[in-house]
Protein backbone atom coordinates (compact mmCIF):
# COMPACT_ATOMS: atom_id res chain seq x y z
CA UNK A 1 0.00 0.00 0.00
CA UNK A 2 1.30 3.41 -0.89
CA UNK A 3 1.69 5.95 1.88
CA UNK A 4 1.27 8.77 -0.59
CA UNK A 5 -2.20 10.37 -0.34
CA UNK A 6 -3.82 12.33 -3.17
CA UNK A 7 -4.68 15.25 -0.91
CA UNK A 8 -4.82 16.35 2.71
CA UNK A 9 -8.43 15.26 3.17
CA UNK A 10 -7.55 11.72 2.08
CA UNK A 11 -4.63 11.69 4.51
CA UNK A 12 -6.87 12.85 7.37
CA UNK A 13 -9.53 10.27 6.56
CA UNK A 14 -6.95 7.48 6.11
CA UNK A 15 -5.35 8.36 9.44
CA UNK A 16 -8.79 7.88 11.00
CA UNK A 17 -9.43 11.29 12.54
CA UNK A 18 -12.50 11.19 14.79
CA UNK A 19 -14.28 13.40 17.35
CA UNK A 20 -12.41 13.80 20.63
CA UNK A 21 -8.94 12.94 19.31
CA UNK A 22 -5.66 14.70 20.08
CA UNK A 23 -3.75 16.02 17.07
CA UNK A 24 -0.25 17.46 17.25
CA UNK A 25 1.86 20.00 15.38
CA UNK A 26 5.39 21.45 15.61
CA UNK A 27 6.22 25.13 15.26
CA UNK A 28 9.37 25.08 13.12
CA UNK A 29 7.59 27.12 10.45
CA UNK A 30 6.92 29.70 13.17
CA UNK A 31 4.77 32.64 12.08
CA UNK A 32 4.75 31.39 8.45
CA UNK A 33 3.08 28.03 9.15
CA UNK A 34 0.15 26.98 6.95
CA UNK A 35 -0.14 23.36 8.13
CA UNK A 36 -2.03 23.74 11.42
CA UNK A 37 -4.65 25.92 9.73
CA UNK A 38 -5.09 23.63 6.71
CA UNK A 39 -5.51 20.50 8.85
CA UNK A 40 -8.06 22.12 11.18
CA UNK A 41 -9.97 23.58 8.25
CA UNK A 42 -10.28 20.13 6.65
CA UNK A 43 -11.28 18.65 10.01
CA UNK A 44 -13.97 21.33 10.40
CA UNK A 45 -15.27 20.62 6.88
CA UNK A 46 -15.41 16.91 7.70
CA UNK A 47 -17.63 17.83 10.66
CA UNK A 48 -15.14 16.67 13.26
CA UNK A 49 -15.47 18.16 16.76
CA UNK A 50 -13.93 18.20 20.20
CA UNK A 51 -10.29 17.95 19.12
CA UNK A 52 -7.40 18.66 21.47
CA UNK A 53 -4.52 20.45 19.75
CA UNK A 54 -1.08 19.65 21.18
CA UNK A 55 1.24 22.17 19.46
CA UNK A 56 4.77 23.03 20.55
CA UNK A 57 3.90 26.74 20.02
CA UNK A 58 1.09 28.82 18.54
CA UNK A 59 1.73 32.02 16.60
CA UNK A 60 -0.56 34.76 15.34
CA UNK A 61 -0.62 33.12 11.89
CA UNK A 62 -2.75 30.47 13.63
CA UNK A 63 -5.57 32.88 14.47
CA UNK A 64 -8.16 30.84 12.45
CA UNK A 65 -7.83 28.50 15.47
CA UNK A 66 -9.94 31.02 17.43
CA UNK A 67 -12.94 30.32 15.18
CA UNK A 68 -12.40 26.56 15.39
CA UNK A 69 -12.54 26.93 19.18
CA UNK A 70 -15.72 29.04 19.00
CA UNK A 71 -17.31 26.43 16.70
CA UNK A 72 -16.38 23.49 18.93
CA UNK A 73 -13.97 21.89 16.46
CA UNK A 74 -11.17 22.41 19.00
CA UNK A 75 -11.93 22.18 22.72
CA UNK A 76 -8.50 21.65 24.27
CA UNK A 77 -5.03 23.16 23.91
CA UNK A 78 -1.68 21.86 25.09
CA UNK A 79 1.25 24.09 24.18
CA UNK A 80 4.51 25.71 25.30
CA UNK A 81 3.89 29.21 23.92
CA UNK A 82 0.98 31.30 22.62
CA UNK A 83 1.58 34.66 20.93
CA UNK A 84 -0.48 37.72 21.81
CA UNK A 85 -3.23 37.55 19.16
CA UNK A 86 -4.43 34.08 20.24
CA UNK A 87 -3.41 34.75 23.85
CA UNK A 88 -5.84 37.65 24.12
CA UNK A 89 -8.72 35.41 22.97
CA UNK A 90 -7.75 32.73 25.51
CA UNK A 91 -7.54 35.35 28.27
CA UNK A 92 -11.00 36.45 27.15
CA UNK A 93 -12.26 32.97 28.02
CA UNK A 94 -13.06 31.31 24.66
CA UNK A 95 -12.05 27.84 25.91
CA UNK A 96 -14.08 26.05 28.59
CA UNK A 97 -11.14 23.81 29.50
CA UNK A 98 -8.01 25.65 30.75
CA UNK A 99 -5.02 25.60 28.40
CA UNK A 100 -2.21 23.29 29.50
CA UNK A 101 1.06 25.22 29.35
CA UNK A 102 4.15 23.03 29.13
CA UNK A 103 7.78 23.76 28.24
CA UNK A 104 9.96 22.65 25.34
CA UNK A 105 11.43 20.07 27.73
CA UNK A 106 8.28 18.82 29.48
CA UNK A 107 6.26 18.50 26.25
CA UNK A 108 8.42 15.73 24.74
CA UNK A 109 8.84 14.20 28.20
CA UNK A 110 5.04 13.85 28.56
CA UNK A 111 4.64 12.56 25.00
CA UNK A 112 7.41 9.98 25.27
CA UNK A 113 6.34 8.61 28.66
CA UNK A 114 2.71 8.32 27.51
CA UNK A 115 1.17 10.98 29.80
CA UNK A 116 0.07 13.00 26.79
CA UNK A 117 -1.18 10.61 24.15
CA UNK A 118 -1.25 11.82 20.54
CA UNK A 119 -3.67 10.16 18.15
CA UNK A 120 -2.41 11.77 14.95
CA UNK A 121 0.69 13.91 14.43
CA UNK A 122 0.50 16.23 11.41
CA UNK A 123 4.11 17.13 10.76
CA UNK A 124 5.14 19.80 8.28
CA UNK A 125 8.32 18.76 6.46
CA UNK A 126 10.14 21.12 4.07
CA UNK A 127 11.38 18.06 2.12
CA UNK A 128 10.16 14.46 2.13
CA UNK A 129 10.26 11.36 -0.01
CA UNK A 130 7.15 9.24 -0.73
CA UNK A 131 7.82 6.98 2.27
CA UNK A 132 8.16 9.86 4.74
CA UNK A 133 11.91 10.13 5.16
CA UNK A 134 11.95 13.88 5.71
CA UNK A 135 14.06 16.86 6.65
CA UNK A 136 13.84 20.56 7.44
CA UNK A 137 17.20 21.35 5.89
CA UNK A 138 16.16 21.37 2.24
CA UNK A 139 13.42 22.80 0.04
CA UNK A 140 11.74 26.15 -0.60
CA UNK A 141 10.29 26.22 2.94
CA UNK A 142 13.50 25.06 4.68
CA UNK A 143 13.44 25.72 8.41
CA UNK A 144 16.57 23.81 9.51
CA UNK A 145 16.21 21.67 12.63
CA UNK A 146 13.00 19.65 13.15
CA UNK A 147 13.80 19.23 16.86
CA UNK A 148 10.28 19.68 18.23
CA UNK A 149 8.73 17.12 15.87
CA UNK A 150 10.64 13.98 16.92
CA UNK A 151 8.67 13.00 20.05
CA UNK A 152 5.42 13.35 18.09
CA UNK A 153 6.80 11.17 15.28
CA UNK A 154 8.02 8.55 17.75
CA UNK A 155 4.86 8.19 19.83
CA UNK A 156 1.77 9.31 17.90
CA UNK A 157 -0.57 6.46 16.84
CA UNK A 158 -0.55 7.82 13.28
CA UNK A 159 2.05 10.09 11.69
CA UNK A 160 1.20 12.19 8.63
CA UNK A 161 4.04 14.03 6.87
CA UNK A 162 2.90 17.14 4.99
CA UNK A 163 5.40 18.54 2.50
CA UNK A 164 5.59 20.92 -0.45
CA UNK A 165 8.83 19.41 -1.76
CA UNK A 166 8.54 15.73 -2.61
CA UNK A 167 11.83 14.15 -3.75
CA UNK A 168 12.88 10.75 -5.01
CA UNK A 169 13.21 7.87 -2.51
CA UNK A 170 15.40 7.65 -0.45
CA UNK A 171 16.01 11.16 0.83
CA UNK A 172 19.66 11.36 1.90
CA UNK A 173 20.26 12.78 5.39
CA UNK A 174 16.68 12.46 6.74
CA UNK A 175 15.71 13.71 10.20
CA UNK A 176 12.50 11.74 10.72
CA UNK A 177 12.59 8.34 9.05
CA UNK A 178 10.07 6.20 7.19
CA UNK A 179 9.71 3.54 9.89
CA UNK A 180 7.71 6.08 11.92
CA UNK A 181 5.52 7.46 9.13
CA UNK A 182 2.04 6.25 8.11
CA UNK A 183 1.04 8.73 5.40
CA UNK A 184 2.65 11.35 3.19
CA UNK A 185 0.82 14.15 1.42
CA UNK A 186 2.06 16.83 -0.94
CA UNK A 187 0.51 20.27 -0.73
CA UNK A 188 1.07 23.49 -2.68
CA UNK A 189 2.94 25.21 0.17
CA UNK A 190 3.50 24.35 3.84
CA UNK A 191 4.34 27.90 4.79
CA UNK A 192 5.29 31.41 3.87
CA UNK A 193 9.11 31.56 3.81
CA UNK A 194 9.00 35.22 4.97
CA UNK A 195 7.44 34.14 8.27
CA UNK A 196 9.45 30.93 8.74
CA UNK A 197 12.90 32.34 9.34
CA UNK A 198 14.23 35.87 9.20
CA UNK A 199 16.77 36.69 6.50
CA UNK A 200 19.42 37.93 8.88
CA UNK A 201 19.22 38.55 12.59
CA UNK A 202 20.23 42.14 13.25
CA UNK A 203 22.53 43.22 16.05
CA UNK A 204 20.66 45.84 18.12
CA UNK A 205 21.63 49.51 17.92
CA UNK A 206 19.47 50.61 20.86
CA UNK A 207 21.92 52.10 23.43
CA UNK A 208 19.97 50.65 26.39
CA UNK A 209 20.17 47.12 24.97
CA UNK A 210 23.89 47.59 24.29
CA UNK A 211 24.54 48.80 27.84
CA UNK A 212 22.62 45.84 29.31
CA UNK A 213 24.59 43.48 27.06
CA UNK A 214 27.88 45.03 28.14
CA UNK A 215 27.04 44.54 31.85
CA UNK A 216 25.75 41.02 31.24
CA UNK A 217 28.90 39.96 29.37
CA UNK A 218 31.12 41.40 32.09
CA UNK A 219 29.07 39.59 34.75
CA UNK A 220 29.33 36.27 32.86
CA UNK A 221 33.08 36.80 32.53
CA UNK A 222 33.37 37.61 36.25
CA UNK A 223 31.53 34.37 37.14
CA UNK A 224 34.62 32.45 36.00
CA UNK A 225 32.62 30.11 33.75
CA UNK A 226 34.03 31.38 30.45
CA UNK A 227 36.94 28.95 30.07
CA UNK A 228 37.87 25.96 27.91
CA UNK A 229 34.82 23.67 27.62
CA UNK A 230 32.39 26.58 28.02
CA UNK A 231 28.78 25.99 26.90
CA UNK A 232 26.35 28.80 26.19
CA UNK A 233 22.77 29.54 25.16
CA UNK A 234 21.28 32.88 24.21
CA UNK A 235 18.15 34.01 22.42
CA UNK A 236 17.63 36.09 19.30
CA UNK A 237 16.17 39.12 21.10
CA UNK A 238 18.01 42.48 21.12
CA UNK A 239 20.19 42.43 24.23
CA UNK A 240 20.73 38.63 24.17
CA UNK A 241 22.36 38.81 20.75
CA UNK A 242 24.61 41.66 21.82
CA UNK A 243 25.72 39.58 24.83
CA UNK A 244 26.86 36.87 22.40
CA UNK A 245 28.88 39.49 20.53
CA UNK A 246 30.72 40.48 23.71
CA UNK A 247 31.26 36.84 24.75
CA UNK A 248 32.69 36.09 21.32
CA UNK A 249 35.23 38.89 21.68
CA UNK A 250 36.22 37.70 25.16
CA UNK A 251 36.65 34.11 23.91
CA UNK A 252 38.77 35.15 20.91
CA UNK A 253 40.87 37.56 22.97
CA UNK A 254 41.61 34.97 25.67
CA UNK A 255 41.88 32.08 23.19
CA UNK A 256 39.12 30.09 24.92
CA UNK A 257 37.88 26.89 23.23
CA UNK A 258 34.26 26.40 24.19
CA UNK A 259 32.32 23.15 23.97
CA UNK A 260 28.93 24.00 22.46
CA UNK A 261 26.31 26.64 21.79
CA UNK A 262 22.74 25.52 22.44
CA UNK A 263 19.19 26.43 21.67
CA UNK A 264 17.37 28.30 19.09
CA UNK A 265 20.24 29.19 16.78
CA UNK A 266 20.96 32.42 14.90
CA UNK A 267 23.61 33.29 12.34
CA UNK A 268 25.51 34.87 15.17
CA UNK A 269 26.03 31.55 16.94
CA UNK A 270 27.07 30.08 13.57
CA UNK A 271 29.66 32.84 13.29
CA UNK A 272 30.97 31.91 16.75
CA UNK A 273 31.20 28.24 15.70
CA UNK A 274 33.06 29.14 12.50
CA UNK A 275 35.40 31.46 14.42
CA UNK A 276 36.43 28.53 16.60
CA UNK A 277 34.67 29.65 19.80
CA UNK A 278 32.80 26.34 20.04
CA UNK A 279 33.39 22.74 19.05
CA UNK A 280 29.72 22.29 18.05
CA UNK A 281 26.23 23.74 17.95
CA UNK A 282 23.34 21.69 19.36
CA UNK A 283 20.32 23.02 17.52
CA UNK A 284 16.68 22.36 18.37
CA UNK A 285 15.42 25.27 16.21
CA UNK A 286 16.87 27.62 13.58
CA UNK A 287 15.97 31.32 13.73
CA UNK A 288 17.47 32.61 10.48
CA UNK A 289 18.67 31.57 7.03
CA UNK A 290 22.31 31.50 8.08
CA UNK A 291 21.49 28.92 10.76
CA UNK A 292 19.56 26.86 8.17
CA UNK A 293 22.55 26.95 5.81
CA UNK A 294 24.94 25.93 8.56
CA UNK A 295 22.90 22.96 9.83
CA UNK A 296 22.66 21.73 6.22
CA UNK A 297 26.37 22.09 5.46
CA UNK A 298 28.37 21.82 8.67
CA UNK A 299 28.56 18.45 10.46
CA UNK A 300 29.54 20.29 13.65
CA UNK A 301 26.11 21.91 13.63
CA UNK A 302 24.01 19.13 15.16
CA UNK A 303 20.23 18.75 14.98
CA UNK A 304 18.90 17.67 18.38
CA UNK A 305 15.43 16.57 19.48
CA UNK A 306 13.42 18.54 22.02
CA UNK A 307 13.83 15.69 24.50
CA UNK A 308 17.58 15.68 23.94
CA UNK A 309 17.50 19.46 24.38
CA UNK A 310 15.84 19.69 27.76
CA UNK A 311 13.48 16.87 28.81
CA UNK A 312 13.47 16.67 32.63
CA UNK A 313 12.97 12.88 32.47
CA UNK A 314 15.73 12.11 29.93
CA UNK A 315 18.90 10.30 31.13
CA UNK A 316 20.84 13.46 30.29
CA UNK A 317 20.30 16.44 28.01
CA UNK A 318 22.22 19.20 26.30
CA UNK A 319 20.65 21.59 28.81
CA UNK A 320 21.90 19.55 31.75
CA UNK A 321 25.54 20.28 30.79
CA UNK A 322 24.92 23.98 30.14
CA UNK A 323 27.13 26.59 31.80
CA UNK A 324 25.45 29.90 30.99
CA UNK A 325 22.09 30.91 29.57
CA UNK A 326 20.90 34.45 28.79
CA UNK A 327 17.10 34.86 28.89
CA UNK A 328 14.44 37.58 28.86
CA UNK A 329 11.46 38.38 31.08
CA UNK A 330 8.26 40.42 30.99
CA UNK A 331 8.18 40.63 34.79
CA UNK A 332 10.55 39.60 37.57
CA UNK A 333 9.61 39.86 41.23
CA UNK A 334 11.75 40.56 44.26
CA UNK A 335 12.07 36.76 44.80
CA UNK A 336 13.46 36.51 41.22
CA UNK A 337 10.40 34.61 39.91
CA UNK A 338 10.02 35.22 36.18
CA UNK A 339 6.86 35.80 34.15
CA UNK A 340 7.06 35.21 30.39
CA UNK A 341 3.40 34.14 29.97
CA UNK A 342 1.37 37.33 30.55
CA UNK A 343 1.73 41.09 30.09
CA UNK A 344 1.19 43.91 32.58
CA UNK A 345 -2.59 43.60 32.04
CA UNK A 346 -2.32 39.82 32.68
CA UNK A 347 -3.22 38.97 29.09
CA UNK A 348 -1.50 35.86 27.68
CA UNK A 349 1.27 36.87 25.24
CA UNK A 350 3.91 34.18 25.39
CA UNK A 351 4.92 31.11 27.31
CA UNK A 352 7.93 29.39 28.69
CA UNK A 353 9.27 27.81 25.53
CA UNK A 354 12.58 26.51 26.86
CA UNK A 355 12.99 29.28 29.48
CA UNK A 356 12.02 27.17 32.50
CA UNK A 357 14.10 24.19 31.36
CA UNK A 358 17.40 25.88 30.70
CA UNK A 359 17.05 28.18 33.72
CA UNK A 360 16.69 25.06 35.89
CA UNK A 361 19.67 23.33 34.31
CA UNK A 362 22.29 26.00 33.60
CA UNK A 363 25.01 26.78 36.12
CA UNK A 364 24.37 30.49 35.59
CA UNK A 365 20.99 31.91 34.51
CA UNK A 366 21.15 35.55 33.45
CA UNK A 367 18.01 37.59 32.84
CA UNK A 368 18.53 40.65 30.62
CA UNK A 369 15.81 43.31 30.53
CA UNK A 370 15.44 47.09 30.51
CA UNK A 371 14.38 48.31 33.97
CA UNK A 372 11.12 49.62 32.48
CA UNK A 373 9.23 49.00 29.26
CA UNK A 374 6.71 51.66 28.25
CA UNK A 375 6.42 53.03 31.81
CA UNK A 376 5.97 49.57 33.37
CA UNK A 377 8.68 48.44 35.77
CA UNK A 378 10.13 45.01 34.97
CA UNK A 379 10.64 44.46 38.70
CA UNK A 380 7.35 43.96 40.55
CA UNK A 381 6.31 42.86 44.05
CA UNK A 382 4.84 39.62 42.73
CA UNK A 383 4.76 38.34 39.13
CA UNK A 384 1.27 37.66 37.73
CA UNK A 385 2.44 34.23 36.54
CA UNK A 386 5.37 32.16 37.78
CA UNK A 387 6.80 30.83 34.52
CA UNK A 388 10.27 30.11 35.92
CA UNK A 389 10.77 29.86 39.70
CA UNK A 390 13.12 32.39 41.29
CA UNK A 391 15.26 29.58 42.71
CA UNK A 392 16.47 28.90 39.13
CA UNK A 393 17.45 32.51 38.37
CA UNK A 394 20.82 33.96 39.36
CA UNK A 395 21.13 37.46 37.87
CA UNK A 396 18.93 40.27 36.65
CA UNK A 397 20.91 42.65 34.42
CA UNK A 398 19.36 46.07 33.67
CA UNK A 399 20.86 49.28 32.31
CA UNK A 400 20.87 50.65 35.89
CA UNK A 401 22.62 47.77 37.60
CA UNK A 402 22.78 44.04 38.28
CA UNK A 403 20.75 42.28 40.97
CA UNK A 404 22.15 38.99 42.30
CA UNK A 405 19.85 36.33 43.76
CA UNK A 406 20.65 36.17 47.51
CA UNK A 407 21.04 32.40 47.06
CA UNK A 408 24.33 33.16 45.25
CA UNK A 409 26.50 35.20 47.70
CA UNK A 410 29.74 33.97 46.08
CA UNK A 411 28.52 35.26 42.71
CA UNK A 412 27.70 38.62 44.24
CA UNK A 413 31.24 38.79 45.69
CA UNK A 414 32.75 37.94 42.28
CA UNK A 415 30.75 40.70 40.57
CA UNK A 416 31.67 43.22 43.25
CA UNK A 417 35.35 42.44 42.96
CA UNK A 418 35.04 42.95 39.19
CA UNK A 419 33.64 46.39 40.11
CA UNK A 420 30.32 45.76 38.44
CA UNK A 421 27.28 47.85 39.49
CA UNK A 422 25.61 45.37 41.85
CA UNK A 423 22.29 46.55 43.31
CA UNK A 424 19.55 45.06 45.49
CA UNK A 425 16.54 44.04 43.42
CA UNK A 426 14.37 46.11 45.79
CA UNK A 427 16.53 49.17 45.07
CA UNK A 428 16.08 48.63 41.32
CA UNK A 429 12.33 48.40 41.85
CA UNK A 430 12.31 51.69 43.84
CA UNK A 431 14.35 53.35 41.09
CA UNK A 432 11.84 52.23 38.45
CA UNK A 433 8.95 53.64 40.49
CA UNK A 434 10.76 56.97 40.92
CA UNK A 435 11.36 57.20 37.14
CA UNK A 436 7.89 56.08 36.04
CA UNK A 437 5.81 57.82 38.69
CA UNK A 438 3.60 56.01 41.19
CA UNK A 439 1.17 53.59 39.51
CA UNK A 440 -2.31 52.79 40.69
CA UNK A 441 -2.25 49.29 42.21
CA UNK A 442 -3.76 46.71 39.83
CA UNK A 443 -4.72 43.25 40.98
CA UNK A 444 -6.07 41.22 38.04
CA UNK A 445 -9.35 39.42 38.71
CA UNK A 446 -9.24 35.76 39.81
CA UNK A 447 -12.67 34.59 38.72
CA UNK A 448 -12.04 31.86 36.18
CA UNK A 449 -8.91 29.90 35.28
CA UNK A 450 -7.96 30.09 31.58
CA UNK A 451 -4.62 28.26 31.77
CA UNK A 452 -2.60 25.98 34.00
CA UNK A 453 1.17 26.42 33.93
CA UNK A 454 2.99 23.15 34.64
CA UNK A 455 6.47 23.14 36.16
CA UNK A 456 9.33 20.81 35.31
CA UNK A 457 8.11 18.40 38.02
CA UNK A 458 4.82 18.06 36.07
CA UNK A 459 2.86 19.68 38.91
CA UNK A 460 0.73 22.81 38.44
CA UNK A 461 3.11 25.67 39.15
CA UNK A 462 0.68 28.55 38.63
CA UNK A 463 -2.75 29.45 37.23
CA UNK A 464 -3.62 32.16 34.71
CA UNK A 465 -6.99 33.84 35.18
CA UNK A 466 -9.24 35.37 32.53
CA UNK A 467 -9.63 39.11 31.98
CA UNK B 1 -4.81 80.30 24.77
CA UNK B 2 -7.41 79.79 22.09
CA UNK B 3 -7.43 76.67 19.95
CA UNK B 4 -7.83 77.87 16.36
CA UNK B 5 -7.42 74.62 14.43
CA UNK B 6 -6.44 70.99 14.84
CA UNK B 7 -2.78 70.26 15.58
CA UNK B 8 -0.80 67.26 16.80
CA UNK B 9 2.47 66.33 18.50
CA UNK B 10 4.13 63.03 19.40
CA UNK B 11 4.35 59.58 17.80
CA UNK B 12 2.78 56.16 18.21
CA UNK B 13 6.10 54.65 19.34
CA UNK B 14 6.44 52.78 22.62
CA UNK B 15 7.11 55.18 25.54
CA UNK B 16 5.59 58.11 23.61
CA UNK B 17 2.16 59.72 23.39
CA UNK B 18 0.42 61.07 20.29
CA UNK B 19 -1.63 64.13 21.22
CA UNK B 20 -4.14 65.81 18.88
CA UNK B 21 -5.73 69.10 19.96
CA UNK B 22 -9.03 70.09 18.31
CA UNK B 23 -11.25 73.17 18.68
CA UNK B 24 -14.18 72.73 21.07
CA UNK B 25 -17.03 75.16 21.72
CA UNK B 26 -17.51 74.55 25.40
CA UNK B 27 -15.02 73.30 27.97
CA UNK B 28 -12.33 70.64 28.01
CA UNK B 29 -12.88 67.10 26.70
CA UNK B 30 -10.12 64.48 26.96
CA UNK B 31 -10.33 61.18 25.03
CA UNK B 32 -7.45 58.93 26.10
CA UNK B 33 -6.44 55.47 24.91
CA UNK B 34 -3.49 54.09 26.87
CA UNK B 35 -1.64 50.77 27.04
CA UNK B 36 -1.16 51.51 30.76
CA UNK B 37 -4.74 52.68 31.48
CA UNK B 38 -5.01 50.33 34.49
CA UNK B 39 -1.96 51.88 36.09
CA UNK B 40 -1.63 55.46 34.83
CA UNK B 41 -4.93 56.41 33.11
CA UNK B 42 -6.09 58.72 35.92
CA UNK B 43 -2.63 60.20 36.35
CA UNK B 44 -2.34 60.99 32.61
CA UNK B 45 -5.76 62.75 32.56
CA UNK B 46 -4.78 64.70 35.69
CA UNK B 47 -1.48 65.81 34.12
CA UNK B 48 -3.25 66.90 30.94
CA UNK B 49 -5.86 68.89 32.86
CA UNK B 50 -3.05 70.65 34.78
CA UNK B 51 -1.10 71.50 31.61
CA UNK B 52 -4.23 72.94 29.98
CA UNK B 53 -4.86 75.07 33.08
CA UNK B 54 -1.26 76.31 33.05
CA UNK B 55 -1.60 77.26 29.38
CA UNK B 56 -4.99 78.87 30.11
CA UNK B 57 -6.78 76.76 27.55
CA UNK B 58 -10.52 76.96 28.32
CA UNK B 59 -12.03 75.12 25.36
CA UNK B 60 -10.39 72.13 23.69
CA UNK B 61 -10.90 68.53 22.68
CA UNK B 62 -7.79 66.43 23.35
CA UNK B 63 -7.38 63.06 21.64
CA UNK B 64 -4.43 61.14 23.04
CA UNK B 65 -3.03 57.72 22.20
CA UNK B 66 -0.49 56.73 24.84
CA UNK B 67 2.01 53.89 24.73
CA UNK B 68 3.53 54.35 28.16
CA UNK B 69 4.96 57.87 27.98
CA UNK B 70 6.53 59.35 31.11
CA UNK B 71 4.90 62.35 32.76
CA UNK B 72 7.50 64.78 31.34
CA UNK B 73 6.83 63.45 27.82
CA UNK B 74 3.07 63.85 28.22
CA UNK B 75 3.53 67.48 29.34
CA UNK B 76 5.91 68.25 26.47
CA UNK B 77 3.74 66.67 23.75
CA UNK B 78 0.54 68.34 24.97
CA UNK B 79 2.19 71.76 25.31
CA UNK B 80 3.61 71.53 21.79
CA UNK B 81 0.30 70.41 20.31
CA UNK B 82 -1.57 73.27 22.02
CA UNK B 83 0.96 75.88 20.82
CA UNK B 84 0.69 74.55 17.26
CA UNK B 85 -3.12 74.63 17.48
CA UNK B 86 -3.06 78.30 18.52
CA UNK B 87 -0.90 79.58 15.67
CA UNK B 88 -2.73 81.32 12.78
CA UNK B 89 -0.29 80.36 10.04
CA UNK B 90 -0.24 76.62 10.76
CA UNK B 91 -3.74 75.60 9.80
CA UNK B 92 -3.79 71.88 8.90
Amino acid sequence: MSKLCSDLRQAIVSAGLRDGMTVSFHHHLRNGDYVLNMVLQEAAQLGIRDLTVNASSLFDCHQPLIDHIRNGVVTGLITDYVSAGIGRAISGGILKKPVTFLTHGTRPSNILNGNHHIDIAFLAAPTSDCEGNCSGKYGPSACGSLGYAFADAQRADRVVIISDNLVEYPLPDPSITEDLVDFVVKVEAIGNPAGIVSGTTQMPKDPIALKIADYAAQAIHASGLVKDGFSFQTGAGGASLAVADHIKRIMLRENIHGSYALGGITGYMVDMLESGCFQAIQDVQCFDLEAVRSIRENPKHIEITAAQYASPTARSTAASHLDVVVLGATQIDTDFNINVHTDSNNLIMGGSGGHTDVAAEAKLTVIVAPLSRARMSIVVDRVFTVSTPGSDVDLLVTQYGIAVNPRRPELKAALESARLPVADIQALQRLAVSLNGPAKPFQPPKDHVVAQVFGRNNQVQDLIYGI
Amino acid sequence: MEIKHAAAAGTLESSDIMVTVLPETEGIRISLTSSVEQYYGDSIRETMTKVLEELEVKNAHIEAVDHGALDCTIRARLTTAVRRACREEEAL
